[in-house]
């Protein structure tokens, strides 16, 4: 076993044994910050697919998180005021069904994705980062506009989704929802990471020249990656909607955007599981720090600093070493 | 005469006032050594960009195979099997040596858009891989991280991952860069069975190993092909020595 399966067993147990402790000791607020840190690492495994294998350096995720979150606020606004969503040229109803939000969530995540990457990754560099960030702001302006859907003051939901024979709105078995979304999405990323599209897309990230030497277009592997990346991404968007029973335009702002990034780095650029430790060190911080001082950004800032200079593999390099290889 | 697997017609490219390539006409024939050389700055390596796709010619045309693939992208030209190696090293640093091998298999197999599949699990892409490394004689360094690779051992890399595309031609910028005395006559050796199976391009520094291997050498000089012909008629080519052999060739 490697140092790096023995680190991941042991974070995800970390963030199992923490809230079912909490649940134990009758501590909701824990649970609450463990489901935070769960939703938050599959957004970050989301763009952990683009960032860290395809060397897309997207600075507009809240895009598809806040669309996630839009699709999740949509269809629970029309059932819960018992409105249909569109009457032509098919009637759609609203839903209250989890399953369905998600599946709806995971879509708009996908096909925004593909059309702002089709159009996005043309580019590269600097101007990649630019056009990513005023694709979301594009959506952000737009959602504060759309007044139908609460503009600036986003939309209320007053019972959480449902879920079969579950209820969602006991904190402990919403996290076990996020929870085995959060393993799905971590093996399913971790078998496509060793597939084929996995290695001739971390292939293309360390040389564009190599992949088209061996008769291969990188730019059908980083759209196909991006889309993918949009949809994991969407789905923590409606998981998080879900846990604050509430939607705003501030999902898709430029520091929602950033904040996922900050998961990836701190956790380890690249690394499958890094993206769940950086998520899970930013609660901690978000939590220890945030309470002493409002101006907790600042040792944020700072912490990031020291990663991005002296560690540049994230908690995953400094601990686990460089990454081993698969053969 | 057999028909050329490569042949160059009138390519001519310019950055602003800069010619870098001037009409520039060469065929690279089944079972042969074609070298070019020429001094640094002379456009190899934009020739060799043009031919393999990266750049556009302004004018003149490419034919692959008995095909113009002047319109083709750089990885369609691969897919038809030009097979290149790079001057500077292009590889998957962070990957393994079999890891690069594999990519090779794997793009010249084509079915990339696997997503639950474990490609170094693929027991075609490892015989294929394995089998490339052998013939260049790195398969005891497969585990090792291509970057802790030497100069050298990069170059045969880049070599193996081109095997494992079948290609009908081979564009090599620089093999021997970097490799020691005693490995360059291992390449040499190599390289010369090597074009039974396909026919090479190659630009290379490395005089003794030109000299020994080309069947033909074209010189360019300035973005233009001042002489072309046999290893002997280059030798005594008086422009040649002028421009280019000077000191070398007495």
């Amino acid at each position: 076993m490697t140092r790096e399966t023995v680190l991941n067993a042991g974070l995800m147990t970390l963030l199992l044994v923490v809230p079912l402790a909490a649940w134990t000791f009758d501590e909701p607020f824990l649970i609450t910050l463990a489901t935070r840190a769960v939703i938050f690492a599959i957004a970050g495994i989301g763009l952990n697919l683009a960032l860290g294998f395809g060397g897309l350096v997207s600075f507009g995720h809240a895009a598809f998180f806040g669309l996630g979150g839009y699709a999740m606020g949509i269809l629970a606004h029309h059932a819960q005021t018992y409105t249909a969503l569109a009457t032509w040229p098919v009637a759609i109803e609203g839903t209250k069904s989890m399953p369905v939000i998600w599946l709806m969530a995971i879509g708009a995540g996908a096909l925004a994705a593909l059309v702002i990457g089709a159009l996005s990754l043309r580019t590269k560099g600097v101007y990649f980062i630019m056009i990513t960030l005023a694709f979301g702001q594009m959506l952000y302006y737009f959602a504060i506009s759309w007044s139908a859907y609460g503009g600036e003051d986003g939309l209320s939901i007053y019972v959480r989704n449902g879920f079969p024979g579950l209820n969602t709105m006991d904190p402990i078995q919403f996290f076990a929802i996020c929870y085995a979304l959060l393993l799905i999405v971590l093996l399913s990323v971790n078998r496509v990471a060793q597939s084929s599209f996995g290695m001739m897309l971390r292939a293309a990230r360390q040389s564009e020249d190599r992949v088209q030497a061996v008769g291969q277009a990188p730019f059908r592997l980083y759209l196909t990656a991006f889309t993918i990346s949009g949809a994991i991404t969407g789905l923590a968007g409606a998981l998080f909607a879900d846990l604050n029973r509430f939607v705003s335009p501030t999902m898709l702002s430029w520091q929602t955007s950033g904040e996922i990034m900050i998961f990836v780095i701190l956790g380890g650029v690249g690394r499958v599981f890094g993206p769940v430790a950086g998520a899970a060190l930013f609660i901690l911080l978000e939590h220890s720090l945030g309470g002493s001082s409002e101006y907790w950004h600042i040792y944020l800032g700072a912490i990031l600093l020291g990663v991005v200079l002296f560690a540049r593999g994230g908690l995953y390099g400094f601990l686990a070493g460089r990454e081993q290889a698969d053969d | 005469m057999t028909e050329p697997v490569l042949d160059v017609r009138g390519l001519t490219k310019s950055f602003g006032g800069l010619v870098a390539s001037r009409n520039i006409s060469l065929g690279l024939r089944p079972g042969e050594v074609h070298a070019l050389i020429g001094p640094n700055g002379a456009g190899k390596s934009t020739l060799i960009k043009q031919i393999a796709g990266n750049l556009r010619p302004d004018s003149g045309r490419v034919h692959f195979d008995g095909r113009d693939v002047s319109d083709l992208s750089t990885a369609a030209r691969a897919r038809m099997g030009m097979g290149r190696t790079f001057q500077i090293s292009s590889l998957a640093m962070e990957y393994t040596v079999l890891q690069n091998a594999v990519l090779g298999a794997l793009g010249h197999r084509g079915d990339i858009f696997r997503f639950f599949n474990r490609a170094m699990r693929d027991s075609d892409l490892l015989e294929a891989a394995e089998s490339a490394l052998e013939q260049v004689g790195l398969e005891e360094f497969r585990s090792l991280r291509t970057s802790d690779l030497s100069h050298g051992q990069r170059r045969q890399l880049e070599i193996a991952v081109a095997l494992t595309l079948s290609p009908k031609a081979f564009l090599m910028d620089e093999p021997m860069a970097g490799l020691g005395a005693e490995g360059s006559q291992r390449l040499v050796g190599f390289l010369d069975g090597l074009r039974h199976r396909a026919p090479i391009l190659l630009i290379e520094h490395d005089m003794d190993a030109v000299f020994s291997l080309a069947d033909r050498i074209s010189v360019l000089v300035y973005g233009e092909i001042i002489a072309s012909g046999s290893v002997e008629e280059i030798r005594s080519n008086a422009d040649v020595r002028a421009a280019y052999l000077g000191e070398e060739a007495s």
